[in-house]
């Protein structure tokens, strides 16, 4: 090894190394997870009974817009891109990523950005108060004056959101170790593959309509004002045509997560590797045609709305095969329940409810009942929480001993983790119910007859939240006091080149690429300088 | 790595990407909204000055236009109707009028932005005479009769009786915009 981490803050500043940049991304999205978290929290206790108590209803939308904001941008998205940073050059064999300056500009820039989005609350005349969608008018012409630093805010985090995936996109396409073709890549690296390109294609249509915003609010265009011959739904269009991919870059490295850790517990490689690309393409391509199905009440024609209907139906084909896919890897498998397999075991079940409360949604005549109310709520947090911080949660705890060399305290991780689950599924089961019944997402206040599903929920968002503390603490203990971990393979299952750098991974590795030294049977065998060969995969029958 | 593959060619192509979505977003979207809702007749919006034709007033047919007008947000004008409706024959044409009166100190300019519904028969009323093509610059105090001359298509569908045209009334005074009056 050339040389070690440089000494004191610098280290951090100036990084350019794969590892340090995902362990600030990480630590940097949950700081952002519990920002968002603290949000959460005052919504539920302020809905925790009828009636204003705690906060105003000005404050209240402020809370949940910014929850939605923080939690999306701030934590879900750069929790996924550090996961990326540190795994997939480790996954590829490739000694770091391809642009490595450019990945520490992308991260600088974001604690700016939250900086700013944060700073707005403090503002005279309040922060965003307009829903995380900001639809127009209401994000422009009735918007509070910090708009403009919200704005600003989204230009910031989208600049960092497009160099990370042109850096994602160059290292996967650029360096990956000889042998190591398309389709024998750790299923992780092509859901991120997938979903940089996603993002590089979605992220500036988002920049755009702020810029418009921008545009209408200071420079008296017209683009989402109807006195000057705009039209807010156009708004809504532009937005949703970022939006609803956007939903699949939240979820498709969660599903890559799944896939690295359902085959390393069931003890079998992956079933339907090759499927699970292909399904991974397809939902990534059919994002771009469906998203005015969060629009079915605007007043599209029968036609169109029949169109948004089928094709978001159609996303379910796929996510389907994904759904099978896991649960036929795990079938005979010889299982181990360790945490992350029992987050990941909760994902699927879990996701999948969203997923079917999501074919629900789809349905134009129904969704004029459900739009805009808990039930959408109840759905989106299914997919989110449960899909995308569940496989987050996972994948932490399934590497984070490759990370730091030390084992984290099992009964503690299944302690957390079934707090979560019950906590997180006492909190939103009940949202669904509220919704069908008609309560509205967004107020501070509610009627009578939603006062004791309220109650239930607010309880455990509160326990939900503790589990967080709880995951925290087990993470730190582990690094600080966790049992040392010596063999490079952590887990008995675990395929990939990861597992064939030692433990903890040394701050630089593959600097000579691995080599392929067999490749008989189905089974490539893959070598680093000097150690002694192991099978880093096992490639399932036709895969590849 | 044994070769060193440059990254810069698809550094650029994939910003050249980014660029083009973002000009995407900002140049294309906003049009091509507007072309579609054209071309399928949506979004309630009415088509721009329209040149009368010469054709048979069909006598047998009877279409009822009824009229709204509403003053957006914050637009102090008094704003309405001096009819609420009118029964007309397709193909002749009918001027009617709304009046406008500026109660405030202050001159403003307002813009009146219509809507028709049903959406299915925007292609089918015509005006060939509107205050909404300009905007309306009312000094304090001055009130004013606006005229409105339409014509209902003779091919209206069979099944639309009953045309309801709104007109929101906005206060532009701050944000004076010339183009406005191609776009309605």
């Amino acid at each position: 090894m050339a040389h070690g981490p440089a000494e004191g803050i610098t280290r951090w500043l100036y990084t350019t190394n794969h590892k340090d940049i995902g362990t600030l991304y990480l630590w940097f999205s949950f700081a952002m997870f519990l920002t968002g978290g603290f949000f959460a929290m005052v919504i539920r206790a302020e809905l925790f009974q009828p009636g204003v108590q705690l906060v105003q209803p000005e404050f209240f939308i402020q809370m949940t817009t910014m929850h939605g904001l923080v939690m999306v941008f701030g934590a879900i998205m750069p929790a996924f891109v550090g996961l990326a940073n540190w795994m997939i050059p480790m996954m590829i064999g490739a000694p770091d990523m391809a642009l490595p300056r450019m990945n520490n500009l992308s991260f600088w820039i974001l604690p700016f950005a939250f900086a700013i989005l944060i700073s707005t609350l403090f503002m005279e005349g309040g922060g965003p108060n307009f829903g995380w969608t900001f639809y127009a008018p209401l994000s422009t012409t009735y918007a509070p004056d910090s708009v403009n630093y919200f704005i600003f805010a989204v230009h910031i985090m989208g600049a960092s959101s497009i160099m990370g995936s042109i850096n994602i996109i160059a290292t996967v396409m650029n360096m990956r170790a000889p042998g190591m073709t398309y389709m024998k890549m750790p299923l992780f690296v092509w859901t991120w593959l997938i979903t940089a390109f996603l993002l590089v294609a979605v992220m500036p249509v988002l920049a755009g309509a702020v810029t418009m915003m921008l545009m209408d609010i200071n420079f008296g265009t017209s683009f989402f004002n109807a006195a000057g011959g705009g039209d807010p739904v156009l708004f809504q269009h532009v937005f949703w045509f970022f939006g609803h991919p956007e939903v699949y870059i939240i979820i498709l490295p969660a599903f890559g997560v799944v896939s690295q850790i359902i085959p390393t517990f069931s003890r079998k490689p992956l079933f339907g590797y090759s499927s699970m690309v292909y399904a991974t393409a397809a939902i990534a391509f059919l994002s771009f045609v469906v998203w005015a199905h969060h629009m079915f009440t605007v007043g599209m024609p029968i036609a169109g709305e029949l169109y948004f209907m089928y094709a978001t139906m159609l996303i379910a084909v796929p996510t389907g095969v994904k759904v099978f896919n896991w649960i036929t890897t795990m079938y005979r498998g010889a299982i181990t329940y360790e945490t992350p397999m029992l987050f990941c075991i909760a994902f699927v079940i879990l996701f999948t409810f969203g997923g079917f409360t999501g074919l629900m949604l789809s349905v134009a005549a129904a969704d004029i009942q459900y739009h805009d109310t808990y039930f959408v709520v109840a759905h989106f947090h299914y997919v989110m929480v449960a899909g995308a911080v569940f496989s987050g949660t996972a994948a932490v705890y399934y590497w984070l001993p490759k990370w730091c060399g030390r084992m984290y305290d099992e009964t503690m991780g299944k302690l957390q983790f079934w707090l979560a689950f019950i906590a997180f599924n006492i909190t939103f089961m009940p949202q669904h119910f509220l919704g069908l019944a008609g309560m509205p997402r967004r107020y501070a206040d509610y009627g009578l007859q939603f006062a004791d599903w309220n109650m239930v929920s607010s309880v455990g968002a509160f326990l939900y939240g503790g589990a967080q503390i709880l995951f925290l603490y087990n993470v730190v203990r582990t690094i600080m006091y966790g049992k040392p971990v010596a063999e490079a393979k952590v887990w008995e299952g675990a395929e990939g080149l990861e597992w064939l750098v030692p433990t903890p991974a040394p701050y630089h590795t593959f600097t000579k690429p691995p080599v392929v030294i067999s490749s008989a049977a189905g089974e490539d065998e893959w070598t680093i300088s000097g150690a002694t060969p192991h099978v880093a995969f096992k490639a399932a029958p036709g895969a590849g | 790595m044994s070769k060193t593959v440059d990254n810069k060619p698809l550094l650029v192509k994939l910003t050249f990407l980014a660029v083009l979505m973002f000009s995407f977003a900002i140049f294309v979207m906003p049009p091509l909204y507007n072309l579609f809702c054209d071309i399928l007749g949506i979004g309630g919006k009415t088509n721009g000055v329209y040149k009368a034709v010469d054709v048979e007033i069909d006598k047998n047919r009877s279409v009822e236009v009824q009229f709204v007008a509403m003053n957006n947000a914050t637009m102090p004008w008094e704003f309405y109707p001096k009819k609420d409706s009118v029964w007309v024959h397709p193909g002749e044409s009918t001027k009617v009028i709304f009046y406008a009166h500026n109660r405030t100190a202050n001159d403003m300019v307002g813009q009146a932005i219509p809507n028709l519904l049903p959406f299915t028969a925007s292609d089918y009323f015509h005006k060939t005479e509107c205050f909404c093509f300009n905007n309306q610059p009312l000094s304090s105090g001055e009130e004013a009769d606006l005229e409105l001359v339409f014509i209902v298509d003779p091919d209206l569908p069979k099944s639309v009786n009953t045309l309801t045209l709104s007109y929101t009334l906005f206060d532009i005074t701050e944000n004076l915009n010339e183009n406005v009056a191609v776009l309605n």
